[in-house]
């Protein structure tokens, strides 16, 4: 029993306790187990905070099922640990959130949240395919009954499509870890992976390839890529606030973690040589959702297709295969958990004072409420990708490493940030500026003290995200090279050795970070002779600063 | 059998719960003709002291396993395991029925005696080695399940699904006896194992076309008692007509213990020529589940609905009977276990809203369910998502498992299209979900009562031991699989 078994198991916990708690104080219980969740899993920083370990932290394994062998193995990365603060930040702020929204089967929205928070971590925690799959399914339910009961009023359409669609991707993930199962005769991510590696799996070039397949959709479809991404606006427009807050921050998620963690490394050779398409559908992804997002006349909407844009830059940096394509896709993937899902929030406002998602029921909302002016205005710029704000830094490195690969990837995705831009403005234009009509100015009060504690912790971290970027860098930098390692074409190498990384930069705030200069020689050094950084990647950081 | 046969004393032991059984059956039938209304009401005790008395029994049968009465029945692992399974879902009817009749003013011992002599016959079915004794086990089981689906015989949807049943049960038992005529006829033996043997050692080459025809025609007996496409037509009509509490026993216990049949036949008689029906029962296993499942999108009696989903789960099973292999066995017998918990948990759910003359029985009438009895849609939900295959239920263990075994035997495109077909699967279950969750609450479920007695403890057994066979599956797995090798 770890730190992060606490993490983990807290939320079951509060799930039973918050369904058999009356229903008066249900709230009040799910907000002391989710901030409890928060305090407990900040410890996971430890770790991190003055060395950058590449091996696995808090790593626990226990029998499970006897046969087939499944071991309940749970371990954190530094992949992985971001990924769950990040869980662990929001779901306290969705509780927070849903205080006064939620009037209807309080208990049961609270309970599915804390399930919600417990089927992701286990997600993004797990080091065995099968209970990987579990925690996958399991985060499923919850979010269906959370658009399908509390949802607006097409719920119940977007709520079935949700399932099914994810559904319908995950069962042949399933065939495809069954197969790697009767192959390699373990479920463990590790040990599955040092035997592809060694070859003591192998795996014929067509298995290697439906099974990457098989995996890849599953996650596609999470993401989501175009063209797998029609559950997504419906999804997000129905849910509740809470719902949208933790399915767009969240819960995508789940689907590029996985092409990282598994789709990537289990099948390095497919994944290659499919990188030139999917990077396409990434590609298209970006400006297409960009696109769509512009001429929505639905708030939610337009945030929702603006998701599937920004998606598009992890999946693009990803299939880029450098060191700051997948820097820059991990960092994407917290810079939108934060800026999205702060979005939302203020969607939601919004919507709990006016009962309209409409753009045109608004405008001239700053006057009565200047304050949610400025929030949604800050939240905007760092959507959009403002430098010194959070998506910048993760845009920036995604579109670099994207070069490396190709220069039209990257001025194609490029317009998507222009776009990005275009459509933004244009929302808060509508919505905030201009003459304030009277239905407007009845309905708008100004921030309340429960909705600036919600809103207030986002907003810290957009900056700190786009001005401190050490924070959160190096710990998935040391990741990703080892991932990036492990994928390198095969010459005959031996096990996966983890690779010794550079003196723990003790001086987290300083100017030079020493893992960030040992890359580029990493990068200059590799054998499949991608082109070296043109640009010193710390240039970026001290103009973030 | 010689004349002067004489079974030693541990031959009786080995059928310690046919035995009581069949005895407190007879008792049953006799009270009947002595007891006052009043005193009826203690059938359902009784019946159910017995059941766990047989359960008892099965443990001491199971001390002693072996071979009973000159290799016709025998005593195994995998028998004890379905043994288990029947009287499991024997119990949980029991459970279910005495509300169900007491509202329809019909517990008499009839009822009770049914139920306890349809067990034997399912009983002597999972245990028998010998094709007459399966045929003595299935009409047994059937004869008593025919008249249990008529039971209420005032109610015209009873005696229609009486009649079907009848009909088209006797139909297709008339096939199995014929195919166990020829193939008595070819070999000259009954007995499972010397029917390997010989089909073992003889050469097959000129006889080729009966061996394989007399297999076809009991694999149609045996496919329309688990209700595989294109054998199952009967089922829908059946299971919607009968009392509530009888479709929960009917698509439970018979249906186990058919598939005990189906499989011990088929992997030990016909072991030797699997190659030649493998083919057929992967075609059938995925037509099987293509009917069921699409069939099921479009239902809106809820009795019906779960019919198909029966349908398609029997197709799921048979994916793993075609890979004949030990895991494969062993999948299935998981599967089956935890098929017969969520599936008597669902009709038990539906038996509780049914209500008098079965008025409530459509999806619709669940409207609002988890605002008015929150625990009884928790638990309903439970059945359905372990009906799903979603984890840390039984449904997703065993269809887990069976995908395994299926994958172990290199049929790729079976699991495939199975693994979708669960996906398909979903939608329907699904909108009970939506009904129950989603929708305002309508006057069906206003005037529900609370769950209780017998009922809820049916509910809440079949909830809990869906979750612990998906959360500790080993418990159950680990015996299924070393009894999948039988006596062959």
């Amino acid at each position: 029993m770890n730190l992060l078994d606490i993490v983990l198991f807290l939320p079951l916990i509060g799930f039973l306790a918050v369904l058999f708690a009356p229903a008066a104080s249900a709230r009040m219980v799910a907000m002391i187990i989710a901030v409890a969740v928060f305090a407990v899993s900040l410890g996971l920083l430890a770790p991190y905070w003055y060395a950058q370990p590449t091996g696995w932290q808090f790593e626990h394994t226990a029998p499970w099922i006897s046969s087939p062998a499944i071991n309940y193995h749970v371990a954190l990365d530094g992949l992985s640990l971001w990924l769950v603060l990040l869980t662990t930040l929001l779901t306290p702020i969705s509780v927070l959130i849903s205080w006064s929204y939620i009037k209807k089967q309080t208990s049961l929205f609270y309970a599915f949240l804390l399930l919600l928070e417990f089927g992701v971590i286990g997600v993004f925690v797990s080091m065995d395919l099968f209970l990987f799959y579990v925690f996958w399914e399991i985060s499923l339910v919850p979010m269906y009954f959370l658009i399908g009961v509390w949802g607006h009023d097409r719920r119940i359409y977007a709520a079935v499509k949700f399932f099914l669609y994810t559904m319908a991707g995950s069962v042949l993930m399933l065939g495809a870890m069954i197969y790697l199962y009767n192959v390699s005769g373990t479920f463990d991510y590790v040990t599955i992976l040092n035997g592809l590696r060694t070859g003591k799996i192998n795996l014929s070039w067509d298995a290697e390839l439906y099974l990457f397949l098989a995996f890849f959709i599953a996650f596609a479809i999470k993401v989501p890529l175009f063209p797998l991404h029609t559950w997504l606006p419906d999804a997000h427009v129905e849910a509740p606030t809470a719902g949208s807050v933790m399915l767009a921050a969240v819960m995508l998620k789940m689907g590029t973690y996985g092409l990282m963690r598994f789709c990537v490394p289990l099948f390095p050779g497919p994944a290659r040589g499919l990188a030139p398409y999917i990077a396409a559908l990434a590609i298209i992804g970006i400006v297409y959702g960009a696109l769509v997002a512009m001429v929505q006349p639905n708030m939610k909407k337009l945030v929702a297709y603006s998701s599937v844009s920004h998606l598009g830059f992890v999946v693009l940096g990803i299939f880029s295969f450098t060191q700051q394509g997948f820097d820059g896709a991990v960092y994407v993937m917290l810079a939108h958990g934060i800026s999205t899902g702060a979005l939302f929030m203020l969607v939601g406002y919004l919507y709990e004072r006016r009962h309209s998602l409409e753009i045109s029921a608004y405008g001239g909302v700053a006057t009565p409420a200047p304050w949610l002016a400025t929030v949604f205005m800050i939240t905007m710029f760092a959507s959009i990708g403002l430098p010194t704000l959070s998506n910048f830094v993760g845009e920036f490195l995604v579109l670099q490493g994207a070069a490396f690969k190709s220069i039209a990837w990257t001025a194609t995705a490029g317009i998507g940030v222009i776009l990005s831009a275009c459509y933004m403005l244009w929302l808060y234009q509508r919505v905030f500026l201009g003459k304030t009509s009277e239905g407007v100015a009845d309905h708008m009060n100004d921030l309340t003290f429960r909705e600036w504690a919600a809103i207030l912790p986002l907003l810290v971290m957009m900056v700190w995200m786009g001005m401190f970027t050490q924070t959160f860098l190096p710990a998935v930098s040391v990741q990703n090279r080892q991932i990036l390692e492990i994928i390198q074409p095969k010459t005959g190498q031996t096990a996966l050795v983890l690779p010794a990384i550079a003196a723990p930069n003790r001086d987290r705030q300083g100017a030079d970070p020493a893992p960030m200069r040992d890359r580029q020689v990493a990068l200059t050094n590799r054998p499949d002779g991608a082109s070296p950084p043109a640009i010193p990647l710390t240039a970026e950081v001290r103009n973030a600063r | 059998m010689p004349a002067n046969y004489i079974p030693e004393s541990v031959e009786y032991i080995r059928i310690l719960p046919e035995i009581i059984l069949t005895i407190l059956g007879v008792i049953i039938m006799l009270m009947e003709a002595v007891f006052t209304e009043e005193q009826k009401k203690i059938y359902p005790y009784v019946t159910f002291a017995g059941l766990l008395a047989a359960v008892f029994g099965t443990w001491i049968a199971s001390n002693n396993a072996g071979l009973a009465f000159q290799n016709m029945l025998v005593i195994d692992g995998f028998g004890t395991f379905f043994r288990y399974i029947v009287l499991a879902v024997g119990l949980l009817t029991v459970l279910c029925s005495a509300q169900y009749l007491n509202r329809a003013k019909a517990n008499s011992g009839e009822y009770w005696g049914l139920i306890l002599f349809s067990i034997v016959g399912q009983s002597i079915m999972v245990t028998a080695n010998e094709l007459i004794m399966i045929f003595i086990g299935l009409e047994i089981s059937s004869i008593a399940t025919y008249i249990l689906a008529g039971y209420l015989r005032d109610d015209r949807r009873n005696n229609e699904s009486a009649l079907k049943y009848f009909l088209l049960g006797s139909f297709a038992t008339a096939f199995f006896l014929y195919g166990v005529a020829w193939i008595y006829g070819m070999t000259g033996f009954t007995n499972l194992s010397e029917i390997r043997r010989y089909l073992l050692t003889a050469d097959l080459s000129n006889s080729m076309v009966l061996v394989g025809s007399a297999a076809a025609l009991m694999l149609v007996g045996f496919l329309f008692k688990i209700s595989a496409a294109p054998f199952q037509v009967w089922a829908p009509d059946v299971y919607q007509g009968a009392p509530a509490p009888v479709t929960a026993f009917m698509s439970a216990g018979p249906k186990a213990a058919a598939f005990a049949m189906l499989i011990r036949v088929f992997l030990t008689a016909f072991g030797p020529i699997s190659d030649r029906w493998e083919p057929i029962l992967w075609v059938i296993a995925l037509a099987t589940m293509i009917v069921g499942n699409f069939a099921a999108l479009r239902q809106t009696n809820i009795k019906r609905m779960l019919a198909y989903s029966s349908i398609a789960h029997a197709g799921y099973v048979l994916v793993a009977v075609a890979c004949h292999t030990a895991i494969g066995t062993a999948a299935s017998m998981f599967y089956l276990a935890s098929y017969a918990f969520m599936n008597v948990g669902a009709f038990a759910v539906v038996t509780h809203l049914a209500r008098k003359d079965e008025q409530y029985v459509e999806i619709d009438d669940l409207a609002g369910l988890a605002q008015r009895q929150p625990m009884t849609a928790a638990m309903m939900t439970i059945f359905l998502l372990s009906f799903i295959g979603v984890p840390l239920t039984g449904g997703f263990f065993g269809k887990f498992y069976i995908f395994k075994a299926a994958l172990d035997s290199q049929f790729y495109w079976l699991t495939v299209l199975g693994l979708l077909n669960s996906a398909v699967a979903a939608y329907y279950y699904l909108r009970i979900l939506v009904v129950m969750y989603m929708k305002e609450p309508g006057e069906s479920t206003e005037s529900l009562e609370p769950l209780s007695g017998g009922l809820l403890i049916a509910v809440a057994t079949c909830a809990i031991a869906t979750l612990v066979l998906g959360i500790f599956p080993s418990l159950v797995l680990d015996v299924a699989i070393a009894s999948s090798n039988f006596v062959k």
